[in-house]
């Protein structure tokens, strides 16, 4: 294979009058989705806009699955843009992107207008017209699979957005992986919980296609209302969960599993930020009989290039392993010199593999510093992805997240990963999420809590049981509710701004 | 009651007029963590206890839905 519409193509074929997505108040068949698909494809295709950059601005939907499979019939790569994003970020993204045309529909097309983009505003529904096939046939000829199939971007740490470039190559090995490793086959039922422009939906999206499964988008209101939320899983008949852990702590820290049974559920996976151990418990001791699974990797690496299977128990007080490295991709754990780190020594991550994306779209000094020659060898061009990811082996084996490379600090003398700090912070009873922040200035060390009032001495008394006395924070600060950013995850930068600035 | 339910909507949400709303959950003017945040507030002032199976759209449309399920919780 080298396109990823092989996928859509080879499920329509097997199963034209399954179900292939879901939301709300529509669903669409594996017929119908290659139909729609294509149509979009020729049109897109007979307006010029082939091999295009072509920016989707839809709400979270089937409609916009359909637009940017029809942009990659046009040989183009689509991007997904938010669609409460504010206009400045989209005018910053389109400043680097540059798109050469965004799809949307009649209410986004006045969005567009207010980011002063000067391209083509196409109405999505305006595109279901002929299928051209001799015209998709050359187009697909003369791809090949190192062609990007999307840009994804996330937050730079600068403010300014980056722009990952991901390739057909990229999605068809991680899909392959993904299915493989949990085993996702034509049973799955995908309830999805990310957003599409988010990393993690691409193993929902491209795990469902591949496996001929079928996915249901779950509305994003349901996530404040655990009931609701397990009703639904239950009604669409939903098997297979890959969330962020702050949805799955929701039902959690609200016992959900106590009054919805979820009796289908086969797989709970998870990624994108560290899931306390208390939560999971709760769900593994609610559905003994699935398979539970920690995955971990940068949107640069498509989307996970490590995860852990849970197989033993897991203390309420240890954090998850992030494991091994996934089949078809090499982790590395490299010192700060570049050469590799003995057996429970922390050392930065870089991946190797096609899991690891092309580089940053219009951005040649951040892919350079990133994307950079494998450091064990130096005898032919090897691209491996530098993470940031501060990881060490533990006495299992197994990888371990330690901290970002940006949260290793400097504190009285000692370095210091705040993920140790937070991680000690999980363990105390009454704590429901904890984040530890620096302020470089005053060399303070910010513990920021959310779950019951306590007094500030019975906190550190508590971590004083875990941790030395030079880790433990200076301030300990409780919010009645952490606030999220955009894709579900604590808003770190928030927090750093309100409490940790000085 | 009522006064104060609609202060702490004040906070949750400034700038939206919640007095006759009897659809802030359906319509989308609170969503995923402003919910959160409102129930949590909610039971701080009040003193009650939130279940999960308290936590559903009806018992928090409208004002007076807000002010039925806190007293129905206070007994």
């Amino acid at each position: 294979m080298k396109n990823v519409l092989q996928l859509l193509e080879r499920s329509a074929s097997r199963y034209p009058n399954k179900i292939a997505f879901a939301d709300e108040s529509d669903s669409i068949t594996y017929g119908e989705m290659q139909t729609q698909c294509r149509q979009v494809g020729s049109a897109l295709a007979s307006a010029g806009l082939c091999g295009a950059r072509i920016a989707v601005y839809l709400p979270q939907c089937i409609q916009s699955l359909v637009a940017a499979f029809g942009v990659v019939y046009a040989s183009g790569c689509y991007v997904i843009i938010d669609r409460k994003m504010p206009a400045a970020r989209i005018a910053s993204i389109f400043d680097t992107l540059r798109p050469e045309a965004v799809l949307t529909d009649a209410q986004g097309a006045q969005d567009i207008a207010q980011t002063g983009f000067s391209g083509s505003v196409l109405d999505v529904s305006s595109l279901f017209g002929q299928e051209d096939d001799a015209l998709l046939r050359t187009l697909r000829q003369n791809q090949i699979d190192t062609d990007p199939v999307y840009v994804l971007f996330t937050s730079g740490s600068t403010g300014v957005p980056k722009g990952t470039v991901i390739s057909h190559r990229n999605v068809l090995a991680y899909s392959a992986w993904f299915c493989e490793a949990f085993s996702i086959d034509d049973a799955a039922v995908f309830g999805n919980q990310t957003p599409l422009y988010f990393s993690m939906s691409v193993s929902d999206v491209y795990g469902t296609l591949r496996a001929g499964a079928t996915l249901h988008m779950i509305p994003k209101k349901l996530f404040s209302f655990p009931v609701k939320l397990l009703e639904y899983l239950n009604a669409r008949e939903v098997n297979t969960l890959y969330w962020v852990p702050s949805a799955l702590c929701i039902v959690a820290d609200w016992k959900g599993l106590d009054y919805v049974p979820l009796s289908r559920v086969r797989r709970v996976l998870f990624a994108g930020e560290v899931m306390p151990a208390r939560q999971l418990n709760y769900w593994r001791q609610k559905l003994p009989q699935a398979q539970f699974a920690n995955l971990f990797g940068p949107t640069e690496t498509t989307d996970i290039c490590c995860y852990y299977v849970l197989d033993r128990p897991i203390a309420d007080t240890e954090s998850v392993p992030i494991g091994y490295a996934c089949d078809n991709c090499e982790c590395l754990i490299l010192r700060e010199d570049g050469t590799p780190a003995d057996e429970g020594e922390t050392g930065e991550m870089y991946v190797r593999g096609s899991f690891v994306a092309s580089g940053y779209f219009g951005a040649a000094d951040k892919t350079q510093s990133a994307f950079v020659q494998n450091p064990l060898q130096n005898s032919y061009p090897e691209p491996v992805y530098r993470t940031g990811d501060l990881v060490r082996t533990n006495q299992y084996g197994e990888m371990e997240y330690v901290s970002r490379r940006d949260f290793q600090i400097k504190h009285m003398g000692y370095r210091i990963e705040l993920g140790e700090i937070e991680n000690a912070a999980y363990a105390v009873a009454g704590i429901k999420t904890a984040v530890v922040l620096y302020a470089a200035a005053s060399d303070r060390v910010v513990l920021v809590y959310s779950g019951k009032k306590m007094d500030t001495a019975d906190v550190i008394q508590t971590l004083k049981e875990r941790l030395p006395a030079y880790m433990l924070p200076t301030d300990v600060v409780r919010v009645r509710e952490m606030p999220y950013n955009a894709n579900g995850k604590i808003d770190r930068t928030l927090l750093r701004e309100q409490y940790a600035a000085q | 009651m009522k006064e104060t339910i609609l202060d702490i909507l004040a906070m949750v949400k400034p700038g939206v007029d919640f007095t006759a709303e009897t659809a802030i959950i359906d319509k989308g003017i609170l969503e995923s963590f402003d919910i959160i945040r409102l129930v949590s507030l909610l039971s701080d002032e009040f003193d009650v206890e939130f279940t999960a199976a308290e936590l559903v759209p009806e018992n928090f449309n409208s004002v007076d839905a807000m002010e039925r399920i806190i007293r129905e919780l206070e007994d």
